[in-house]
C-alpha cells in the first residue's frame, strides 16, 4: 500500500467522488466533487476510473509529502503547486520521489484542484461513496465526514502508468466572466417580467457567503410572483430565490428538499465552471431547455469513452 | 388524477400529484414511487418524495423519461391502507430536554400533561424526509400544538429531540442547529449508516409518539443531558 502523509490541510481539503445516490429521499444529500469534469480529468492521466476517489484542494494550504515513489496527477484550478520548490503545472501526472512535498498553496487561476493517485485513494464507501460531507458526518478517509488534515494517511494502490498531459484543446478554460447554462425550470414564469429579463441580461456577483451547499449571487433583487411553495426535491444546481431576491445555486452538500422558488438548474458543465469561481466573480446566465442541455452532456461525455 | 410533470433540471422531472398537503396524499405518492421504480429500473438515479411531489433523477433521455413516467402513472390508485410501516418512538417529555414544553402549554392555555397526550395521541404520516438524514417531517399535530419556529434557531439541538414547527413534529436524528419547539426527547437512534435501511423512517410509514418516564427513557440507552453539554 502506498501513502502519503498529510503535513498540512484545512476544512476545505476533502476526499470526494461522484458522490452518494439512490439516498435522497432518506434525507442524505449528494456531496461529491464540485468540479467533476477537472476529477475525471486527473484520474483519465492515471487510467482510473474516472470518479475514482480524488482530494478536492479549495484555495490551497494542502502539503503531503510522500512515502515512497510514486506517480500522481494534479487538475482544476492553478493553486501554485510545488514539488519541493520546483512549481507543477495542473493538468498532468507527475511523479513524486520518496521523501519528497507536494505542496498546493493559493489560488493563482480557479479555485478548486484535484489531486488523484493511482488507482484512487482508499477509504471505506458510505452508502456507496467516499465523499466527504461534513454536516452529515458521512464520508471521508474515517467515513464520519472529517477533513484533511495534518498528521493524517492517504493510502493508494500505487502503479506507475505513464507521464502524461490534459491536450490543451480539450482542457477547460476559467474564463474571466463564464455564461452559466440554466436548464428553464417550470417555476420561471411565476417571476415578474422584469425579474426574467434581469436574470439573463445582468451581472451576476458571486458572494463570499458560498460554500458546498450553495453558491449566493447579487445583483438585481428578482420577484416571485407565484403561490408560496410547499418543500419539495431539489436538483443538483437549483438556482432557487429566497424572499429577499438574491438567488442561490445549490450545490452537491444541498439539503434535499426545500421550498423556495426556483428559476431552474445549472447544467453540470455550468456547475463545474462556477466552482471555479472565487467570491467577488461575474457570471451570466444563458437559458436552455432540457433536450437541448441533455445531448449537450451526452456529447461532451463523449472524450471519456 | 392526472399528475403534472415539469422540468427541474437536465437530468430530473417533477411529478406534481397535489396541491396542498394532506394526509391522504401519502398513499398515492408511494403507490406512485412504487410504479416510478418499476418503470425506470437501473436507470432511475434517484426519486425524492415530498408532501405533494415526486423529484425523479434519471439516466434516460429526458423525452423518455417523460414518457416513461406518463405510462407508469396511468390508472394510478392509492397504495393499501398498510402501506408503510408503522412506529411507537418512545419520548421523554420534560423541560428539561425539551424546553418549549411549558412555553406550547402557555400559549394553548393546556397543562404540560394536556401537550403531551396531545401530541402523542394522534398517528402521524411521514410527508417526506429532508433537513437533514433521517429526520422525518411529520404531521399534522393539533392546531393546539401550532407553533411558529423559533425566531433564532438554536446553534446546537440534541440528538433524539422531539420538536414542533407550525403543525409539523419531528425529531432530530443527530446533533444539529435547528428552530423547532423542542418537547422531548427519544432514545431512538433514527438515522445509522451502519443498519440496513440507514433510516428508521421512511417517507409514508406512520409514527406514534409515546410518552416514557425518566428511567424508561434511561433504561432505553437516553442520554439526559442538558443541550449544552450533550457532545
Amino acid at each position: 500500500m502506498n501513502r502519503l502523509t498529510i503535513e498540512a490541510g484545512t476544512a476545505l481539503c476533502q476526499l470526494q467522488d461522484a458522490g452518494r445516490f439512490g439516498v435522497r429521499h432518506l434525507g442524505v444529500t449528494q456531496g461529491g466533487a464540485l468540479d467533476w469534469v477537472a476529477m475525471h480529468w486527473a484520474n483519465w492521466l492515471l487510467g482510473n476510473a474516472l470518479a475514482a476517489p480524488v482530494v478536492e484542494v479549495t484555495l490551497g494550504g494542502f502539503t503531503v509529502v510522500a512515502g515512497q515513489d510514486c506517480t500522481l496527477a494534479l487538475t482544476g484550478a492553478d493553486l501554485d503547486a510545488h514539488l519541493d520548490e520546483q512549481p507543477v503545472r495542473p493538468w498532468r501526472s507527475f511523479r513524486l520521489g520518496k521523501g519528497q512535498r507536494l505542496s498546493v498553496r493559493q489560488p493563482r487561476q480557479g479555485a478548486r484542484a484535484y489531486l488523484a493517485a493511482p488507482g484512487g485513494f482508499q477509504a471505506q464507501a458510505v452508502l456507496g461513496s467516499c465523499a466527504t460531507v461534513v454536516r452529515e458526518a458521512l464520508g471521508g478517509i474515517d467515513g464520519r465526514g472529517t477533513t484533511l488534515a495534518r498528521g493524517q494517511e492517504l493510502l493508494f494502490a500505487g502503479g506507475s502508468p505513464a507521464l502524461r498531459e490534459v491536450p490543451q484543446r480539450l482542457r477547460p478554460e476559467y474564463r474571466e466572466k463564464p455564461v452559466l447554462d440554466l436548464v428553464m425550470g417550470a417555476q420561471i414564469g411565476a417571476f415578474s417580467g422584469t425579474s426574467l429579463f434581469e436574470v439573463f441580461n445582468r451581472d451576476w456577483t458571486l458572494d463570499s457567503r458560498s460554500d458546498r451547499m450553495g453558491m449566493r449571487l447579487l445583483g438585481p433583487q428578482l420577484v416571485y410572483q407565484g403561490a408560496p411553495m410547499i418543500s419539495e426535491g431539489i436538483a443538483l444546481g437549483a438556482v432557487q430565490v429566497p424572499p429577499d431576491g438574491q438567488p442561490i445555486v445549490l450545490l452537491n452538500d444541498r439539503q434535499t428538499i426545500g421550498g423556495y422558488p426556483r428559476l431552474g438548474a445549472l447544467t453540470p458543465l455550468a456547475l463545474a465552471q462556477l466552482a471555479q469561481c472565487l467570491p467577488g466573480a461575474v457570471v451570466r446566465f444563458r437559458a436552455v431547455v432540457q433536450d437541448q442541455a441533455w445531448r449537450e452532456q451526452q456529447a461532451y461525455l463523449g472524450r471519456w469513452a | 388524477m392526472s399528475p403534472r410533470i415539469e422540468v427541474v433540471a437536465i437530468d430530473s422531472l417533477m411529478v406534481r400529484l397535489f396541491d396542498v398537503i394532506d394526509e391522504a396524499n401519502m398513499p398515492w405518492i408511494l403507490a406512485a414511487s412504487q410504479r416510478l421504480r418499476a418503470a425506470f429500473g437501473a436507470g432511475l438515479v434517484d426519486l425524492v418524495p415530498s408532501y405533494t411531489t415526486l423529484m425523479v433523477q434519471f439516466e434516460q433521455a429526458p423525452a423518455q423519461a417523460r414518457a416513461l413516467i406518463g405510462q407508469a402513472l396511468e390508472g394510478l390508485r392509492p397504495g393499501a391502507g398498510n402501506a408503510g410501516r408503522r412506529h411507537e418512538i418512545p419520548v421523554w417529555y420534560h423541560a428539561s430536554v425539551g424546553p418549549e414544553l411549558p412555553v406550547l402549554a402557555a400559549r394553548g392555555g393546556l397543562s404540560e400533561a394536556e401537550v403531551i397526550r396531545l401530541h402523542s395521541e394522534r398517528e402521524y404520516p411521514v410527508f417526506a424526509l429532508g433537513f437533514a438524514p433521517g429526520f422525518g417531517f411529520m404531521g399534522l399535530v393539533d392546531e393546539r400544538l401550532a407553533t411558529p419556529r423559533l425566531s433564532t434557531p438554536r446553534k446546537r439541538v440534541a440528538a433524539g429531540s422531539v420538536g414542533i414547527a407550525e403543525r409539523q413534529t419531528a425529531a432530530y436524528p443527530a446533533v444539529s442547529p435547528g428552530g423547532w419547539n423542542l418537547i422531548g426527547r427519544t432514545p431512538v437512534r433514527l438515522f445509522d449508516h451502519a443498519r440496513d435501511g440507514y433510516s428508521l423512517l421512511q417517507p409514508g410509514d406512520r409514527v406514534r409518539f409515546v410518552a416514557v418516564s425518566h428511567d424508561e427513557f434511561m433504561a432505553l440507552g437516553g442520554d439526559d443531558s442538558p443541550l449544552e453539554v450533550q457532545a
